[in-house]
């Protein structure tokens, strides 16, 4: 259960940063609060846009899903059920090999980071490392049943 | 149970607000870059130039950061014209600032230039800003991505903040578009060879090498200071 505690609120997270540089690609909002990084270099690349829409809205959408993914396996009735822990560890799969190609992007083609793209990717890292675990525990747990 | 969830209410409240404070900071474009000046004034400055103080040839551009048009200009003819007349000392190119009042950020873009140049870097900031046009085609506000222009061209950032917060050359810039006006400029890039306007629409790399090798081929050779003996 903490585990998944652990999602929702690392999801939550994972949503307003998401948000945030949403927002700024809709134009919202003065120039990101980026301290020294190269923020703004990142988001007006042509790979801040992914399928006509900016990358910053699918990373709402995906840590949207994993929130609500989280909350449903909280109700008391899915506790129980560890099917729960292999779709919170899919959703942050997916999540994490997204992000392993927007860094690479950021490293090697635009030569920039984005400090908020920093922290959704540890975010995103951090979901994935407790949803391994949470599995990895479930599967210990029923192996000694 | 009940406790996780007071946690995660709360939480959503703090993130809610820390969002609504980001979005408020920053204050955009310096109303003072952005901007015409109150007063204009003549301080002499007559464009950054490139190019050998010898060359026969002077061209001089009215350009806006922020016209398609110039970014073409500068991202396509604008190396070979570099190679083949102004490394070669045959032209020298100097750069007016005539910014359009149909774009949004074209006095900042062309304040951040100066800014620049003020710490010997208008050129690197020149092709920063005409590298990366896409920031004129988004309609946002460009000035976080400018102050990375500054930061990739070496710039201090500190006194680059402190030229764009005080506007420091949006007279310098207005002075070169009422300039552009008297010249009857009516649009960029707006080219000047030895003081004669030519046609923009043959504003090629070509068309330029011909007419500055027709202008040298006329121009009888200096004479040459008696050698030392």
């Amino acid at each position: 259960m903490r585990s998944r505690q652990a999602i929702a609120l690392l999801a939550l997270v994972g949503c307003f940063v998401a948000l945030y540089l949403w927002l700024h690609a809709l134009g919202v909002g003065g120039p990101l609060q980026c301290g020294t990084g190269g923020c703004d270099t990142v988001q007006t690349s042509r790979w801040a846009v992914f399928l006509g829409l900016p990358v910053a809205f699918y990373g709402v959408v995906g840590y949207f899903v994993i929130l609500v993914a989280a909350l449903a396996a909280l109700r008391p009735a899915a506790l129980v059920q560890r099917k729960w822990n292999a779709v919170l560890l899919g959703l942050a799969s997916v999540g994490v090999l997204f992000t392993v190609y927007l860094t690479y992007i950021e490293l090697f083609v635009i030569h920039a980071i984005c400090r908020w793209c920093v922290a959704s990717a540890v975010i995103i890292t951090a979901i994935w490392v407790v949803a391994v675990v949470s599995l990895l525990r479930d599967h210990v747990s029923s192996d000694s049943y | 149970m009940r406790r996780f969830y007071v946690v995660l209410a709360g939480l959503a409240a703090v993130l809610g607000i820390a969002l609504f404070v980001l979005l408020r900071q920053g204050g955009g474009a310096s109303a003072a870059a952005a901007g015409p000046p109150p007063t204009v004034v003549d301080d002499g400055f007559r464009g950054y130039t490139m190019g050998s103080g010898d060359a026969v040839v002077e061209i001089i551009e009215y350009s806006d950061f922020e016209c398609p048009f110039c970014a073409n200009f500068a991202t396509i003819q604008m190396p070979t014209i570099k190679q083949q007349l102004i490394n070669t000392g045959k032209v020298r190119w100097r750069y007016r600032d005539y910014p359009l009042p149909t774009h949004q950020y074209s006095r900042y873009s062309a304040h951040a230039a100066h800014c620049a140049g003020e710490q010997g870097k208008f050129w690197e900031m020149h092709d920063q800003l005409f590298y990366n046009h896409q920031w004129a085609q988004t309609g946002r506000n460009p000035a976080g991505l400018f102050r990375d222009f500054a930061r990739n061209v070496g710039l201090d950032l500190q006194r680059y903040d402190e030229c764009m917060t005080a506007g420091r050359y949006a007279s310098r810039i207005e002075f070169s578009r009422q300039e552009g006006d008297q010249l009857l400029v009516n649009g960029t890039p707006t080219f000047f060879v030895n003081g004669k306007m030519f046609n923009a629409s043959r504003a090629t790399s070509d068309a330029f090498k011909a007419m500055a090798d027709s202008i040298i081929a006329r121009t009888p050779p200096k004479p040459r200071p008696p050698a030392d003996r």
